[in-house]
């Protein structure tokens, strides 16, 4: 009944997490099962101006808080690497604990996290173990996929798309925002030059990666699995 | 088009990442048993509509999906300033001086 959460609540066990993955037997389906992009990197255009990858069946965290200086240390310590305060940046850990991971602003108290689909499980228990006090970590992978763009055209495509400004001293590789996409809504990083991931929500994949290859006629769309 | 500051994120974006989210500063009555119909029925459903300096609670939906206040002129459309929720506006109209 009552916003005020009592002291006493927070010292509690540990939460319980249950891995969302299933057995191992069991083939995980991306989104964009259906496409059957692996025939279509084979078969389509070899050479183009826009790049489309799907990385798919990532692990997907979000993390919400307020973190005191005690918190943020001990998840640097999880992450490998400290959380991004300044808005609209992210952060790239080649070496933590659970392999590569990338951790994206999004807003003052949220972070996306994002690793290989089988550490997700594993990072969250860590956290519920290691990371103490008032925070938030949900395991969304789920729920969304993330496209990865590039080539020399991507910001022709992107611009049709999204009406924030792409260039590259405003938008610099780095940085992180959220936005309005096609309609939809997608997280949009430039992790290189010429790169974009942009997360998705799973139930906008189809559109989006039609709405993608539309957009991308005109210079020629190349497909990777 | 408004070209709308959010405060939270630190930069411009397009209005159409936004919503607005109606008037600003209105405070729910600490105890609204003891209200009177009246009160509380202005609690609810009056709102101001100034021609002029107007105090707008604003969301970026698209965005960081955070609060934040606006104050803009209704007769100009001009963005007066932006300004986090819980601080209090710089820019407010002659007869609230």
């Amino acid at each position: 009944m009552s916003d005020v959460t009592v002291a006493a609540e927070l010292k509690t066990e540990p939460k319980l997490v249950t891995n969302q993955l299933p057995a191992a037997e069991i083939m995980g389906e991306s989104p964009l099962h259906h496409a059957d992009l692996e025939s279509v990197a084979k078969h389509g255009p070899q050479e183009g101006g826009v790049h489309f990858h799907e990385r798919k069946l990532m692990g997907l965290l979000t993390l919400r808080c307020m973190p005191s200086a005690e918190q943020q240390e001990v998840i640097k310590s999880l992450l490998g690497v400290a959380l991004p305060m300044q808005p609209l940046t992210s952060v790239t850990a080649d070496d933590s604990p659970i392999g590569k991971v990338s951790v994206r602003w999004v807003s003052p108290d949220e972070w996306l996290i994002i690793m290989v689909g089988e550490k997700a499980f594993e990072l969250e228990t860590s956290f519920f173990e290691k990371l103490m006090g008032h925070y938030s970590l949900v395991n969304i992978s789920g729920g969304t996929t993330i496209f990865n763009v590039s080539g020399r055209h991507v910001v022709d495509m992107l611009k049709k798309s999204t009406p924030v400004d792409l260039h590259a001293s405003e938008f610099p590789v780095g940085k992180v925002v959220s936005t309005v996409f096609a309609k939809s809504g997608a997280m949009i990083c430039r992790v290189a030059e010429d790169q974009f991931e942009l997360v998705v929500r799973r139930s906008f994949a189809d559109y989006l990666w039609l709405w993608i290859q539309d957009a991308s006629r005109e210079y020629g769309l190349v497909v990777h699995h | 088009m408004f070209h709308i500051y959010c405060p939270h994120c630190c930069e411009y974006r397009e209005e159409e990442e936004f919503h607005v989210a109606g008037q600003a500063h209105i405070a729910r009555p600490l105890d609204p048993d003891a209200c009177t119909d009246k009160e509380w029925g202005e609690f609810m459903y009056f709102r101001a509509n100034p021609r002029g300096i107007h105090h707008e609670l604003w969301v970026h939906g698209a965005g960081c999906r955070k609060y934040f206040n606006v104050t803009r002129d209704t007769q100009t459309y001009e963005i007066k300033e932006v300004y986090k929720v819980g601080e209090k506006p710089s820019v407010v109209a002659d007869d609230v001086k």
